[in-house]
């Protein structure tokens, strides 16, 4: 209803200006050329074009005095999360300078050449040295950039597997996770869509002849341990999935038919993270509004919200249907001994499986 | 092919047979009647596009509340008043589909290259003005079956406007992906079909057309910018093509082009060794260079509009064309940029980085031109002046970000988040569409033989470029902060709880720049029929559409085609005491044709 009104309100000004319009347009009825831009009109737009730039940097500040901070871009919780972080933080600084400069520029000359009857524009059409000047700074820059990001990029993707590293399986369907541990051997056992048995509860199709597939491990829940490189083996049975760790700065889309992977070293535990100032300062700030919320709804007769609790999350992040925002899996992070304790506990493969 | 031109070249007056009204409008062979076809065609589908936006936005501000526009408009998809998920992708999937292809492919490219190409290179018409009539018509059918796709029972197609499959191919993945699907790849395909005609066309009416004198380095950069768009549309479009025939073919007739091992909802399909990624290949082979086809003609147009309205020469005429070869070739070997996370070898992610940063150098060479044009100008502001500094303006922010997602590394953490949303929004649709407006706002004179008001002009302008920063520059921050695009709600992520505010922001912003788009509309209709009369050459403008007389005859001139004796930019040229001199003016004696 509010929207509504919003947008009445919007019409009726819309119809008040034209109507201003109108008749400003009368008293101009009798000259010609009326539509074409005179010197007032020059002058008005010209101080506008300063306005704008105004607006344009308040915006900047703006953005970033409230959001710039946002603990997703500062404080990553993978080994190689600070490299990505700090590509990123350089190529922002470039960027807003640059954007700076060239919209003053932009909107200073607008303003300051706005034309006058009877001054003549300057005839320049050409000049090799700016236009050579302005093509090799962007040349330097972007080469220095594509390298660090090809070394970065080459650094994260080549994945080097060794003895500790651990491997699993995201495995995602219309619309959740699930992940699969390798168990005892180290190995994943075989699996296709194929074998899916939903009565036998095989569903995520484990070939139940391979040695290999006994001991894994299948669960809804992801936990890692800290400081071992985890290499994520990523299948999908239906459509396309994203599987986006933020916290992690990792993403690779789950394709049906074809095994894709990343591999990150998580360093941060669970723990550790919510117990930073940063985050202790963002979970405050989102129970507040969830407070704030839960008023609403309880006037409305409704349950309240729960309090938010910290924790690093699998994300959907390929449009894959109705239920896509709500594709999500709760990631753990924790030393080594506790991960190993909660892998014991979950039931591996071969004892999962309902026996007619 | 020629026979249509060559009857006026032996006719004068042009009026020698009497057009009936459906000849006239309807089934007219005139390059600038089809011109406006197209334009009214594009603004029809931009409202409806447009609308759409503001529908999504208002879902994701206020999610799952009632609405009662929400009611009105979208039925049964809104039981009481709450949005449908499945209708909250289906309305981005068709906004993104109908504001790419429908209003800026269609609405800018095959408005202005129509209008434009014939006047300002000096011909009679199009080379094949019965391929112009059908290619309009073809894109006028494609546009009807999208509009009609919206009503089927199961809904419209859902699956995002790249149309990923398996989402898009196997229907019991979604709603959208039946009979709504088979209507979106129906009329993609017969849009295809259309948009080549028109580009084989354009192509082959501006290598043979020319008037006498005009040589290619004399041509408008307008000129330059259709050209190689249609060269770009030529080389790309049919690689689309194959991609929704394979598609269908898979959809339909049961091969496994793109599909493979897949179990869903309880049974396992035929489909084998297929693969998606081979889709999104194709799809980016030209879902790249759609870009370009989509900004080039809005630089073209601004490029045109800024030298006129600063009554200076355009800074680095032969850079800027090098540029717009330099975007061009590079834009048909960047694609991959769209699939670093695909699944692709990250070797090609590293090749695809590469080609993709390239870019930045003819971009950046633009923008200082256009910057480097306004200085010591004598500015017109004209509205669209206005709207074209604004294109440079919007150009320069979202083509900025695009350092941050050409970079594979960097992509990983923004790829698919609203950051995505903000730059192309900024570098291509709030761009070309400012170059749309740019150019309907010069050139309507032209075409209907009266102004615009100016006035309704500059509040249309200044309120939507407020609102076009104010909707896209905050989206980079909540995509920075991890925020995936196409969410129905974010409810769902208390992590995501303390950027609501944004959004609300965001969409007061959209709602207030979508409802003032009333004003241009308003302006426009209502300027077609009691505007003020247009003078020959309203802008003092030196390209030759402005010597032909205001009101509109087949094959332009009424006498001989004049001949062109310099390039376009002399304005303000020393010598001379007007402060333009147009192209078919001889050289004075002693005077240097200075053009670089």
């Amino acid at each position: 209803m509010t929207t509504f009104l919003t947008i009445l309100v919007l019409v009726s000004i819309t119809v008040a200006i034209w109507q201003m319009v109108k008749i400003f347009d009368l008293t101009n009825a009798n000259r010609p050329n009326t539509e074409i831009a005179n010197d007032k009109d020059n002058k008005i737009n010209g101080y506008l074009m300063i306005a704008f730039l105004v607006f344009i940097y308040l915006m900047m500040i703006i953005c970033v005095y409230l959001y710039g901070d946002l603990p997703l871009l500062s404080n990553s919780a993978s080994a190689h999360g600070p490299q990505i972080d700090n590509l990123m933080i350089i190529s922002l600084v470039l960027i807003f300078a640059v954007q700076i400069l060239t919209q003053f520029l932009l909107h200073y000359f607008a303003f300051k050449y706005k034309g006058e009857k009877g001054r003549k524009a300057l005839f320049f059409a050409d000049n090799d040295k700016l236009e050579f000047i302005w093509t090799i700074i962007p040349v330097i820059t972007l080469a220095g950039l594509i390298i660090y990001g090809l070394f970065t990029w080459t650094e994260i993707m080549f994945v080097e597997e060794d003895e500790d590293t651990v491997v699993i399986e995201l495995y995602a369907q219309q619309f959740n996770w699930k992940a699969r541990y390798a168990g005892e051997d180290n190995v994943l056992g075989k699996a296709n869509v194929r074998l899916i048995d939903i009565d036998k509860a095989n569903i995520l199709g484990l070939d139940e002849s391979d040695p290999n597939a006994q001991d894994d491990v299948i669960t809804t829940e992801l936990h890692i341990p800290v400081g071992k490189q985890i290499l994520f083996k990523m299948r999908s049975q239906d459509v396309l999935h994203s599987a986006y760790m933020p916290h992690f700065r990792a993403q690779m889309n789950c394709v049906p038919g074809m095994i894709t992977q990343f591999a990150f070293t998580p360093t941060v535990t669970t723990e550790e993270m919510r117990a930073t100032e940063q985050m202790q300062i963002k979970v405050k700030r989102i129970n507040e509004i969830r407070k704030e919320k839960s008023k609403e709804l309880a006037a409305k007769g409704e349950e309240a919200l729960e309090p938010y609790v910290f924790d690093y999350l699998l994300i959907c992040n390929k449009i894959c249907g109705t239920s896509h925002y709500n594709m999500q899996m709760k990631i753990i992070v924790e030393s080594e001994e506790d991960y190993k304790a909660w892998l014991k506990e979950q039931k591996v493969f071969k004892n999962s499986l309902v026996k007619n | 092919m020629s026979e249509h031109a060559d009857t006026h070249d032996h006719d004068d007056h042009g009026h020698h047979h009497k057009e009936t009204f459906v000849s006239k409008y309807i089934f007219s062979y005139d390059h600038k009647m089809i011109a406006k076809q197209y334009l009214v065609t594009g603004i029809i589908m931009g409202i409806v596009g447009i609308l759409m936006s503001l529908l999504f936005r208002i879902q994701i501000a206020w999610p799952e509340e009632p609405n009662v526009l929400f009611e009105a408009l979208l039925g049964k998809w809104a039981p009481d008043g709450v949005m449908d998920a499945d209708i909250y992708l289906a309305l981005v999937t068709i906004h993104g589909t109908i504001m790419v292809f429908f209003v800026l492919t269609a609405g800018l490219s095959g408005t202005f290259s129509n209008l434009l190409i014939p006047l300002q290179i000096g011909a009679r018409d199009m080379a094949s003005g019965f391929m112009n009539m059908v290619s309009y018509w073809l894109f006028f059918l494609s546009s009807v079956i999208m509009i009609i796709s919206l009503f089927v029972e199961a809904g419209p197609a859902a699956a995002g406007w790249t149309i990923y499959p398996p989402l898009s191919a196997v229907e019991l993945a979604q709603g959208g992906s039946g009979a709504g699907m088979t209507l979106w790849l129906v009329s993609m395909a017969i849009f295809i079909a259309s948009s080549l005609l028109g580009s084989l066309n354009y192509v082959v009416t501006v290598l043979n057309l020319r008037t006498k004198g005009m040589t290619m380095t004399r041509l408008p950069l307008t000129i330059w910018a259709f050209f190689v768009t249609a060269i770009i549309g030529v080389v790309s479009f049919p690689v689309l093509l194959s991609a929704a025939l394979l598609l269908i073919m898979d959809r339909s007739f049961g091969t496994s082009f793109f599909l493979s091992d897949i179990f869903i909802q309880g049974e396992v399909l035929h489909y084998q060794g297929g693969s998606p990624v081979l889709f999104e290949h194709l799809f980016w082979f030209l879902g790249h260079p759609e870009v370009y086809i989509v900004l080039l003609p809005a630089l073209g147009l601004t490029s045109e509009v800024i030298a006129t309205n600063a009554r200076k020469p355009i800074f680095g005429y032969r850079a800027m064309i090098a540029s717009i070869l330099a975007i061009a070739f590079l834009s048909t070997i960047v694609w991959g940029h769209h699939m670093f996370v695909s699944g692709m070898n990250p070797f090609l992610g590293s090749v695809f980085t590469f080609t993709t940063l390239l870019i930045a150098i003819p971009s950046a060479v633009k923008a200082f031109n256009y910057i480097t044009t306004l200085w010591k100008g004598n500015l017109q502001f004209n509205p669209a002046m206005l709207f074209s500094i604004g294109l440079v303006s919007t150009f320069i922010t979202g083509g900025l970000t695009g350092i941050i997602l050409g970079d594979s590394a960097l992509d990983i953490n923004v790829h698919d988040t609203y950051f995505v949303v903000a730059h192309f929004h900024l570098v291509m649709g709030i761009s070309a569409l400012y170059g749309l407006f740019a150019g309907v706002y010069h050139w309507y004179p032209k075409m209907f033989g009266r102004m615009l008001n100016k006035n309704l002009g500059y509040i249309h302008f200044w309120i939507t470029a407020i609102c076009a920063y104010g909707v896209f520059f905050p989206m980079h921050f909540i995509g920075m902060a991890g925020l995936p695009r196409r969410y129905y709600t974010n409810s769902k992520f208390p992590l995501f709880d303390d950027l609501s505010d944004v959004n609300v922001v965001i969409t007061v912003f959209a709602l207030t720049g979508g409802v003032f788009q009333i004003v241009f509309l308003w302006n426009f209709f209502y300027s077609m029929f009691y505007g003020k009369k247009a003078t020959q050459n309203p802008w003092r403008s030196n390209t030759l559409e402005w010597t032909t007389p205001v009101e509109h005859i087949h094959g332009n001139w009424p006498g001989e085609i004049p001949t062109v004796h310099r390039w376009p930019y002399d304005y303000s040229k020393p010598g001379h005491d007007e402060d333009f001199v147009q192209q078919h003016i001889p050289l004075k004696e002693g005077e240097e044709e200075l053009q670089h």
